[in-house]
């Protein structure tokens, strides 16, 4: 059992007001609050070990550089990745998903397929038709229904000796739906595909093994994880690293430089060109410290607690309906009341003091499959609370009665 | 009526609430009062594109005036929309050009016309305006 008063002392924005009105927080699949531990990180990083990492020899640079790969190793164990160098730290899960699509431009050839799915986020999308633009492949998406569930059978009859690269979310951050990734890697495995993961909304939620899942690439974001922005990461199986070409060049991924002939660094560097975000990437670890401390099975078991209970009384509320209905989801409500637009509710939130997310949350293809301009999506964290989901409900009566 | 006279006559109105529910209760009820554009003109090409809410503006010409008509699918947007129509339409151009919008700040509105709100309405009075030096450039 956890203590939420406890964890929430962890988080100091959690006591200010808004609007004149304690804090409701509940746009945690936006990003998520910072814990004092991970501010202190931060404090800790700049005070005591400020330097450029890498090939310095001066006491500093060698203490920052050992934390930065310290850091590295402990995600390497949180993903369980075999080696850390199948750990390329980049600025989020967009960054990892653009350098494996664009690596992927030198290996693809016309006639190629992608397939993506009708849940995606627009990062995991757009990189994708970019990728196809350039190199004449052909995107396909498997279809959802209407609990926003992924259509599988329609998954199976889309797969061919010509699908080469499958990418999905593990979980859609408009609907919180889980996907069977499980079942998407084997079969795409068994025509010769690689299968990219998107979990930067799975990350905060689930503690994805990626040797068990035999993924080939995964994606996170640590400001997801109660971690700062700027900062993320790209899993890769080392076979895949070793074949994509580096990203983008400069500094860190070179071996040796001349003007006829550059070699490239072995990984992880040769994707981590320049001087990347040190303190993020030292602190990435330390969130992954306070999460594991917290215990993904405890996170698992509130959150789902508190995502039934808002989903009871929420749905007590005539003319309000929830859209994202699979028996596997996590704690992402996506709703609308009648005939009022989101907009309109998220607004009168705000002035309750809650904070909600409202619009496509970049995932267009799914408002377009509801017929809607978009829903207001209230996403929670394990530091929410039962009594701040009453406030929430109190909030959404009230803007039905103003707004209707 | 100046463009400042119906300024001051909403800061007025707006003085007589004490709290926020009642300044957007208000706001709302001026919203669904708004009339209509006409259908002919939600067109793409009217569509004023913000983050979330949809916003439409037509313009025409009236004895020298500009006339604004404009419909949103959001009732708050709807309801600033309204308070904007009513200190703009049927003013000269010139006028319009030359007036500011301080008073919404003054009606505690202010977070609908910050630059970051994702509602379009920063670039409705733009647009706005735009309409206005266009009429001014065929007056001249």
């Amino acid at each position: 059992m956890l203590n939420i008063q406890d964890i929430r002392k962890d988080f100091p924005i959690l006591s200010r007001e808004v609007n004149g009105k304690p804090l409701v927080y509940f746009d945690n699949a936006a990003t998520s609050q910072t814990p004092q531990q991970v501010i202190d990180a931060i404090t800790s990083y700049y005070s005591g070990y400020n330097a450029n990492i890498h090939r310095g020899v001066h006491t500093l640079s060698q203490e920052a550089t050992d934390l930065y790969e310290q850091s590295r190793q402990k995600i390497q164990a949180h993903f369980n990745a075999k080696f850390s160098h199948e750990i390329i730290l980049t600025s989020g899960a967009t960054d990892s998903i653009n350098l494996v699509a664009n690596g992927f431009s030198s290996l693809l050839k016309k006639g190629d397929e992608i397939i993506v799915s009708a849940l995606e986020h627009h990062s995991n999308i757009v990189p994708w038709q970019m990728l196809c633009e350039r190199t004449g492949s052909v995107l396909k998406v498997i279809p959802m229904n209407a609990d926003g569930e992924l259509v599988m059978d329609e998954f199976d009859n889309l797969l061919s000796k010509n699908t080469k690269l499958v990418f999905v979310n593990h979980i859609s951050n408009a609907l919180g739906t889980i996907n069977p990734i499980e079942y998407i890697i084997e079969k795409a495995h068994a025509v010769g595909a690689a299968v990219l993961i998107d979990g930067a909304q799975a990350c905060p939620h689930v503690k994805p093994d990626v040797q068990a899942l035999d993924v080939d690439f995964y994606v996170a974001s640590a400001h997801k994880m109660c971690g700062p922005t700027g900062v993320g990461m790209l899993y890769g199986k080392e076979a895949w690293l070793n074949k994509l070409p580096p990203y983008q060049g400069g500094g860190e991924m070179i071996a040796e430089v001349t003007f006829e002939k550059t070699t490239y660094a072995d990984l992880p560097h040769k994707f981590e060109a320049g001087t990347p975000n040190i303190a993020g990437g030292i602190v990435f670890g330390t969130a992954i410290d306070y999460m594991n401390a917290i215990g993904f099975d405890n996170i698992a078991v509130y959150e789902h607690e508190l995502l039934e209970y808002a989903t009871e009384k929420l749905t007590a509320i005539e003319g309000l309906k929830i859209y994202g209905t699979s028996k596997h989801k996590t704690s992402v409500i996506s709703f609308n009341l009648d005939h009022i637009h989101p907009y309109d509710v998220g607004t009168i939130l705000d002035k309750l003091g809650i904070a909600v997310r409202t619009g496509h949350h970049c995932a267009q293809p799914i408002m377009d499959f509801y017929r809607i301009p978009g829903t207001v999506r209230a996403s929670f964290a394990f530091y929410n609370t039962k009594q701040e989901i009453d406030a929430l409900v109190e909030g959404v009566k009230k803007a039905k009665m103003m707004l209707s | 009526m100046t463009i400042k006279d119906i300024q001051d006559e909403i800061i007025d109105e707006f003085s007589m609430f004490d709290d926020w529910e009642e300044r957007y209760q208000y706001m709302i009820d001026l919203g669904k009062d708004l009339p209509l554009i006409e259908e002919q003109y939600k067109t793409e090409r009217n569509i004023i594109k913000g983050c979330q809410s949809k916003v439409w503006v037509h313009a025409e010409m009236q004895d020298n005036n500009v006339v604004f008509t404009a419909d949103s699918d959001a009732i708050i947007t709807k309801g600033i929309i309204a308070i904007l129509i009513r200190t703009f339409s049927n003013q000269h151009p010139k006028d319009i050009i030359d007036a500011d919008t301080d008073f919404i700040d003054q009606i505690g509105l202010k977070e609908h016309l910050s630059p970051t709100r994702a509602n379009g309405l920063v670039s409705m009075v733009k647009q706005l305006k735009m309409y206005a030096i266009a009429y001014q450039t065929q007056l001249n």
